[in-house]
């Protein structure tokens, strides 16, 4: 949507007006892709598997940030309590009552979205600001609740340990065979997600975002729509957190915590807020700062003694924070726009317009 | 409900409250003036700490000297905030403004780490330990009276913090620069065609917050001691924030008592199912006030136009 064709260049029927991917050649490339990424445990390291791995889950839950914050507008610093909620679901319902993980994973989805509609009620009386604080104490209670009720169950602050996903015969237990169930997952919240967002569900999201009294006016039921937005969220993150509870096998109430949340809404700033490829391009450049801060971590021990082993757990926020506020400052609209760019500069060549 | 320790506690809340109600004032100070709610205000005050300790411990100069390099420091980090962070946002939507905010926390964490490690840190006492206050109370339980004990530095941190907040108070009611600063509040557009420089108040605001935060910072890191979680006391202060009201300098000082109290008052419960609320209850009174009273016990009600 958006990109600018060359001259010349009509749709014919409406099928080719209204399709996602227009050309057989980028079909193709789509498939490869999707196939390179399921064929790379035969021929990558592990710390890549298990990196692309992460990423996948990631993308997920930033997904349905996106859905809340990039197209509602409304600002969220509790998508990692939701993922908390969703993550203990499915780890109880596996550990304890014996459900298959294909089962759980959607329970763990739609309980998450509950709590989700739960903490969307403010949304009633108030907006904005005061929005994203109501979100923040959802960052603060739900984890408490996992502390606190429940004690023989959940375990109190030392948490639970996840069952490893046994479906079909196989054991997910390594990030080999795990990045196959993150990776399906990500291609169906994937589709979801981009369907969401041109429906008319979609639309009046972006109705409320650009502006909510105006939108309120036309007759939409701006509360309705917001709930719906809190919902949707939460469901991502109850996937999400689902997948990495049970990827990283243990999950207690500071798994997934403030600074998760706000990693996230980073991550989805630096991708492109409102662009379903943003959550993409944000998750992959934020992770692979954290590992390039791995990577000099030893280096700047040398410059800065006074951190020695902590270098790295400096570093991580300082490049995240520092790469935010740029991307703030110099480019809000993320990669995504930047990609745009390029891709209507590509296409219009050699003329700029 | 434990009623032989329900002074006790109710005292320590509220004096809790003081150096909570400190906190609060340095984000009022900021929304006050530019309508940015700081999120980075956590790493303020750990950074204000942190100088103090550098140049008290590390460099070995007086204490008196080392907080008031601090101030000096703190000060001119937050001109810089205004300058190289915020001034580019200006107009720019609430989520860019907040997100800034956020960003800038995670790099403020960062840098701390960086140049000052994580480790836990001595921090000079200012007020002795030793020899608390022992109030009697006119309660009488098991025909005793109940006696209060009160550490003397909660007692000096909260007097401290509480005329600061009278201090700042009384800058934006009396003077001149404080007069400008609520000009500017009410509307930047206007505020501007009167002459008024609004980029050097809104330096001002971030520079007082600065100061505000090294102050509280002291203050807490005096009484419990410096690491890197001190930052964590901010996350308290957004709710006293909230239900003093956004704009109200005597809000947060009420504010920060009534969230003092509510935690004092859980403590004392005999159950430890209740006693265990008391770290996220200032996000439950949070909520009731988002969905009772949203613009806070002293905030002014926005009426919105298109």
């Amino acid at each position: 949507m958006g990109v600018p064709r060359p001259a010349g260049e009509f749709d014919t029927t409406y099928a080719y007006d209204m399709a996602t991917i227009r050309r057989n050649w980028q079909w193709w490339l789509l498939i490869a892709f999707i196939v390179s990424l399921y064929a790379l445990p035969f021929y990558a390291s592990q710390s890549i598997v298990s990196l692309v791995n992460r990423i996948a889950i990631t993308v997920i839950a930033i997904q349905g940030l996106n859905l809340l914050t990039g197209y509602t507008g409304q600002i969220s610093l509790g998508q990692a309590a939701f993922m908390t909620t969703g993550g203990y679901i499915s780890a109880l319902l596996v550990n304890l009552a014996g459900w298959h993980f294909l089962a759980a994973l959607p329970a763990a989805a739609l309980g998450a979205g509950i709590v989700g509609l739960l903490f969307g009620l403010p949304s009633l009386r108030v907006k904005g600001f005061y929005l994203t604080m109501s979100t923040l104490a959802a960052q603060f209670i739900i984890p408490w609740f996992t502390r606190n009720i429940f004690p023989d169950i959940l375990n109190g602050a030392q948490g639970v340990n996840v069952r490893v996903p046994f479906m079909f015969g196989i054991e997910f237990n390594s990030p080999q065979k795990y990045i196959y169930l993150s990776l399906t997952a990500l291609v169906l919240t994937t589709i979801a997600a981009h369907n969401i967002s041109r429906s008319r569900l979609g639309r009046a999201f972006i109705a409320i975002r650009d502006h909510d009294l105006a939108a309120e006016l036309l007759g939409m039921n701006l509360f309705k729509y917001k709930l719906q937005a809190f919902f949707l969220a939460a469901v991502y993150a109850g996937i999400a957190g689902a997948l990495a509870a049970h990827n990283i096998r243990h999950l207690n109430s500071e798994t997934f915590n403030l600074n998760n949340s706000v990693m996230y809404l980073g991550m989805l700033v630096i991708g492109g807020l409102g662009s379903n490829l943003g959550p993409f391009f944000g998750a992959f450049v934020v992770e692979m700062l954290i590992e390039f801060a791995t990577l000099f971590g030893p280096f700047f021990i040398t410059l800065f003694p006074a951190t020695a082993a902590g270098a790295v757990q400096a570093l991580k926020p300082l490049f995240f924070g520092v790469t935010l506020m740029l991307f703030l400052i110099f480019e809000p609209r993320g990669l995504a726009h930047r990609w745009q760019l390029l891709k209507t500069a590509w296409r219009l060549r050699p003329f700029s317009h | 409900m434990n009623w032989q320790l329900l002074p006790q506690f109710v005292v320590t809340g509220l004096l809790a409250g003081g150096p909570l109600a400190l906190t609060a004032l340095g984000l009022v100070l900021i929304f006050k003036s530019t309508y940015i709610f700081n999120f980075a205000q956590g790493q303020l005050l750990l950074l204000g700490a942190l100088f103090t300790w550098w140049f008290a411990v590390e460099a070995g100069f007086p204490l008196w000297l080392s907080i008031v390099l601090a101030l000096v420091f703190s000060a001119l980090l937050g001109f810089g905030i205004e300058r190289f962070a915020l001034r580019p946002m200006t107009g720019q939507p609430l989520l860019s403004i907040v997100l800034m905010t956020l960003g800038l926390s995670q790099a403020l964490h960062g840098l701390a780490l960086l140049f000052f490690g994580g480790a836990q840190r001595n921090f000079p006492q200012i007020f002795s330990a030793a020899n608390p206050y022992k109030v009697t109370t006119p309660f009488i339980y098991n025909d005793n009276p109940i006696v209060i004990i009160l550490k003397q530095n909660l007692v000096w941190s909260f007097v401290i913090a509480i005329l600061g907040v009278l201090v700042i108070g009384a800058f934006f009611r009396y003077t001149h620069a404080g007069l400008a600063m609520r000009g500017a509040s009410e509307d930047h557009e206007l505020a501007q065609s009167i002459g008024l420089r609004i980029h050097r108040i809104f330096g001002v605001s971030w520079a007082l917050a600065g100061v505000v935060a090294t102050l509280g910072g002291v203050l807490l890191a005096t009484s419990s001691g410096l690491d890197l979680s001190l930052s964590v006391v901010v996350l308290a202060a957004f709710p006293v924030v909230l239900l003093g009201g956004l704009e109200s300098i005597p809000g947060t000082i009420v504010g920060g008592l009534l969230i003092g109290l509510s935690q004092g008052l859980v403590s004392a419960s005999s159950l430890s199912m209740i006693r265990n609320t008391s770290e996220i209850m200032p996000y439950v009174v949070l909520l009731i006030v988002l969905l009772i009273r949203p613009e806070g016990l002293f905030g002014q009600k926005r009426i919105e136009r298109i």
